[in-house]
């Protein structure tokens, strides 16, 4: 399944602000205000949300992806052509540089379609830094360059995260494309071979459970069971951790929700399941997000509708200062209802 | 009134029920809580089970409440569907079990 993207098909959805509209207007055939993601900060205590520090310095090195997945919340594509450049990659280095932030998280789209991401994995990894590398596993099977993918990561010690929504092939295509499933355990298989996700060598494999429709992840850890037995008794697979993921209500998601009749159902227990505590561990609090073309952001999502840092923050990864960012104060609005549903949810699962 | 027996915004009223009647309904939604909480039985198992249970008294309430739970829980859908059959065929089970009864009684009629 090859789709087009929301921008490339001139969807409604794909501009930020009208996403943020949707989100901020009772549902059709209501006039019920779903109450604001602020005031339930407030409740709880949080409001204005601030940071606790700097621990990972997410970028996100383009759009440009091999798969047009239903959930993408980037509405990432193979027809998007915004991908980072090299100098853009050297102000990332130098704001690095001249900071202790120990982890930095690659993600696209699929930031292995980028140019300059073998040498800019290098320069990180040349650093010390902990390197994850966020890759949909299909990428290292769409042709014999990317093959040597795995060798690659191995060398430079890359934490790989790998989105698999299920452990079933049925499950899997339906949100990710027609023969999804099959790639991705192929490619599991030759990152396994590597050393991958086996105990004592040090190469982690962490996997992505998101729910593949309307509805919400169930608890981590039992997940992560059923995900190592099948995988492993059906496909011979072995990996360390599963994520578990609440589908946030943006971009592609966003589009299926309402056009499959979901939305205001998904939303109302969205915020209904608000949890203090889950909103406490959000992820924007320890973690920066720079775009492909150099803007500063809170997270991924906030990055996807043009949400950015504070004005009283560098804006720019040229005027990056982690002083400054310490001091902000974080961008919310009612999206943010997908990270503290229940068990919480960000790029390393849940969080309460 | 409205014009259906069956609504699916009822569903999502279910405490109300609490309106007329307190205190039995809060010692049901409490015994509710923990019959499907973690127990010698798993949460998933307990959710599988309701699903099963659901679709032998026909409750559309109870069928959409456990198909989203098993979801949620990772339930893959040919467990959902096995438990469905399970019901059934208990049901028919139950049923057709009762057809020694009628031989029995035919043959204690006839010559
Ligand atoms: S979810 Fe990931 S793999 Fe799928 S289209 Fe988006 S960026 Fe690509
Ligand atoms: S969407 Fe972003 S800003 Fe909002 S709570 Fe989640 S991580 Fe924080």
């Amino acid at each position: 399944m090859i789709q087009k993207t929301l921008k490339s098909a001139g969807h409604d959805l794909a501009e930020p602000t009208f996403q943020l509209r949707v989100l901020n207007t009772p549902v059709a055939g209501s006039t019920h205000y779903l109450p604001k993601f602020r005031a339930k900060l407030a409740e709880a205590n949080l409001y204005p949300l601030l940071p606790t520090g700097i621990d990972i310095f997410q970028v996100n090195v383009g759009k440009l992806c091999n798969q047009t997945c239903r959930h993408c919340h980037v509405d990432a594509g193979p027809d998007r052509r915004e991908v980072m450049q090299r100098d853009t990659m050297e102000l990332c280095l130098e704001a690095l540089r001249h900071s202790s932030i120990p982890t930095v998280d690659i993600t696209g789209g699929a930031p292995e379609m980028n140019p300059h991401f073998r040498w800019f994995v290098e320069q990180v990894h040349s650093m010390g830094r902990h390197v994850i590398v966020r890759c949909n596993l299909t990428i290292i099977t769409a042709n014999k360059q990317y093959g040597t993918l795995p060798q690659f990561f191995a060398d430079n010690g890359v934490h790989i995260v790998s989105s698999l929504p299920f452990y079933q092939q049925r499950n899997t295509d339906r949100q990710r494309g027609d023969g999804v499933f099959e790639r991705s355990v192929q490619a599991l298989h030759m990152l396994n071979a590597i050393g991958y996700g086996q105990e004592g060598s040090g190469l982690e494999l962490d996997l992505v459970y998101n729910p593949a429709g309307a509805f919400f992840p169930g608890p981590q850890a039992s997940l992560e069971s059923d995900f190592r037995r099948e995988l492993q008794k059906h496909h011979g697979i072995a990996f360390n951790k599963l994520y578990v993921i609440t589908n946030m209500p943006i971009s592609r998601f966003l589009e299926y929700l309402i056009d499959s009749g979901n939305y205001s159902d998904y939303m109302e227990k969205l915020v209904n399941s608000f949890n203090p505590a889950a909103a406490a561990g959000v992820m924007c609090r320890n973690t920066i997000s720079v775009s492909w073309d150099g803007y500063l952001y809170d997270c991924d999502f906030n990055q996807m509708l043009d949400l950015p840092v504070a004005a009283h923050a560098p804006r720019h990864i040229r005027d990056f200062d982690v002083e400054l960012l310490a001091a902000r104060t974080i961008a919310t609005d009612q999206h943010c209802y997908g990270c503290t549903a229940g068990s919480g949810s960000s790029c390393t699962g849940a969080t309460a | 009134m409205q014009n259906t027996y069956y609504n699916p915004a009822d569903l999502k009223k279910f405490g109300d029920i609490a309106e007329f009647q307190p205190e039995l309904a809060k010692k049901f939604f409490d015994y509710y809580g923990q019959v499907f909480a973690e127990g010698a039985l798993t949460a998933r198992e307990k959710s599988l089970i309701a699903l099963a249970v659901a679709h032998a008294v026909q409750c559309p309430y109870c069928i959409d409440a456990y198909t989203t739970d098993t979801l949620e829980k990772g339930v893959t859908e040919e467990q959902m569907m096995e438990a469905v059959h399970v019901a059934a065929a208990i049901r028919g089970g139950a049923s057709l079990v009762h057809g020694v009864q009628m031989m029995n009684k035919a043959k204690a009629l006839t010559m």
